[in-house]
């Protein structure tokens, strides 16, 4: 895979600052993520680095009181522009949460279906081909083959985050955010997660929010360092954890705090 | 002190116990195919049922929750999905007053507005009365169940492209749909059993009446007339009355526990 163009970013931010009521969570962060690679943004709790993330697909708003401004572009079109579309726009950009959240009342076929049925008129041939697609890319069509109309719930919590996973990308994305996808789950549901992303930057721009910092270095092509709302450093995730320019990445990637 | 404890907990089931014992070795004899089917008799003769109550309580019980149900749900999703919207906070508000009033004077507003506008007495207006004992109970259990639905859920849909609206229907309202299901059935089991409400609504009758414009017989109302009548031969029918009455009652309860089961568990 050859390094993306850094001048023709999937996405792009430009003095993006996030609002909860009158506090700013994000300051003026300026960044952007190359199409198929992993980004990953570090930092410790509260640094803004979830807020950033929400604010890229624009679910940070859904939040009572919040609101962003500056620009995020994707494809070089704003995404906060005032006749976007949310439905498409988080069509174009996934989101998989901390949580495994698939939807309890609905069967694993279902759950995979969801965002595919609310975007395209498919046949049911066509449906099952698409929900297949998508569980074998999650590496979970295996697993759950034999019981697509069973419950989503009654999944281990590994599975149910590679089937949010599989949701996510069944209705194509061009970008997945992934907010501490791994953060609840045991070190085998982890590490099939990760492995999992390095199959699917070939086909997607993966930006990652993660605690951590070991699986920011196993899984990352770039790593972006958040402190208190503003992007320290970003760089090759080889370079900040090995010769960071800042001090203060270099205290935070070396465990002196956070 | 668990030995207090237990005697609480056997004196909190005594009466439900004791009522039905009373009234199933008081009501049961009565019980048979034309206690159902048949109309009263005239006093005096002995037999007859109260097949008019019957379908009384069906048609107002049935239209108080054409009105009251989509009512009270609707509020109760608005309320929980703008929970800080001045209407929410107002309806909230109200919907708890109106939930202690008690109903007797839900009965005495019905009759206000209805029955002396209309000139005569009607079944509707016990709908109506029922109706609105029954939306602030369905709208509060309504809303609390959807707050516990976890806002992680929420999320993923609205993050997945769902609009607001279809969020709220499609994936929280569906995540706790038994809860709202057990809660308007518990309203159904305790309007149906109110007799206040429709002393002077409905008024009662000792004909089959399928017109909500007329008076109409209700079973509590049957149980209230029978009971205190002069004659043996009615007594005998309030007993078998109430003991339908709490059966049906019952029976609603039951239904909603089977209710909160989900689909996904298995069968037991």
């Amino acid at each position: 895979m050859l390094p993306a163009e850094p001048s023709h970013p999937r996405i792009r931010t430009e003095g993006l600052t996030a609002f909860y009521g009158t506090l700013a969570a994000v300051k003026n962060a300026t960044l952007a993520f190359a199409p198929n690679q992993v980004h990953a943004l570090i930092g410790p709790s509260g640094c803004g680095k979830s807020t950033f993330l929400r604010s890229v697909n624009r679910m940070h708003e859904e939040t009572p009181g919040a609101r962003a401004q500056g620009l995020v572009a994707l494809d070089g079109a704003d995404v906060y522009a005032p006749k976007v579309s949310l439905r498409r726009l988080r069509r174009r950009i996934g989101m998989v949460f901390q949580k495994p959240t698939p939807f309890p009342t609905m069967s694993i076929y279902d759950n995979v279906a969801a965002g595919l049925r609310l975007n395209r008129h498919l046949s049911p041939a066509g449906l099952d081909d698409l929900v297949e697609q998508a569980l074998t890319v999650a590496g979970l069509w295996d697993e759950v083959k034999d019981r697509l109309h069973g419950s989503a719930i009654a999944l281990s919590g590994g599975q149910q985050q590679r089937l949010c996973i599989a949701r996510t990308i069944a209705p194509a994305p061009d970008v997945i955010l992934l907010d501490e996808p791994t953060a609840s789950l045991d070190p085998q549901g982890t590490q099939r997660i990760e492995e999992l992303l390095f199959g699917l930057k070939a086909r997607y721009t993966i930006i990652i929010v993660t605690h951590n910092m070991q699986q920011a270095a196993r899984v990352s092509d770039t790593t972006s360092f958040f402190y208190l709302g503003e992007v320290v450093e970003t760089g090759p995730t080889r370079q900040i954890f090995t010769s960071p320019r800042e001090q203060r990445t270099e205290a935070y990637v070396t465990g002196r705090f956070g | 002190m668990v030995g207090l404890l237990v005697l609480a907990a056997v004196l909190a089931v005594l009466p439900l116990l004791l009522i039905l014992g009373t009234l199933i070795v008081k009501g049961a004899g009565s019980i048979n195919l034309g206690f159902f089917t048949r109309m009263p008799v005239p006093a005096g003769e002995t037999g007859g049922g109260v097949a008019h109550a019957i379908v009384g309580t069906l048609m107002i019980v049935g239209t108080a929750c054409m009105i009251g149900l989509p009512t009270g749900i609707g509020a109760g999703v608005f309320a929980a999905e703008w929970p800080a919207s001045k209407i929410a906070i107002a309806t909230r508000f109200i919907a708890d007053v109106l939930n202690g009033t008690p109903s007797i004077v839900v009965g005495v507003f019905a009759w206000t507005w209805i029955v002396a506008k209309q000139g005569h007495f009607s079944g509707l207006a016990g709908s109506a009365a029922l109706a609105v004992l029954m939306i602030p109970m369905v709208m509060r259990t309504t809303e609390e169940m959807i707050k516990l639905v976890p806002n992680s859920l929420r999320e993923a849909a609205l993050a997945l492209g769902y609009p607001r609206w279809r969020t709220s229907l499609q994936v929280v309202v569906r995540t706790c749909l038994p809860g709202i299901v057990t809660g308007a059935l518990l309203a159904v089991a305790r309007i149906a059993g109110e007799t206040a409400p429709l002393l002077f609504t409905a008024l009662g009758s000792q004909y089959m009446s399928t017109n909500v414009q007329q008076p109409m017989a209700a079973l509590p109302l049957v149980v209230f007339t029978y009971a205190t009548g002069p004659y043996p031969e009615w007594h005998r029918l309030a007993w078998a009355t109430a003991l339908v009455l709490i059966v049906v009652v019952l029976i609603l309860s039951i239904a909603a526990r089977i209710a909160t089961r989900s689909r996904f568990d298995a069968p037991r």
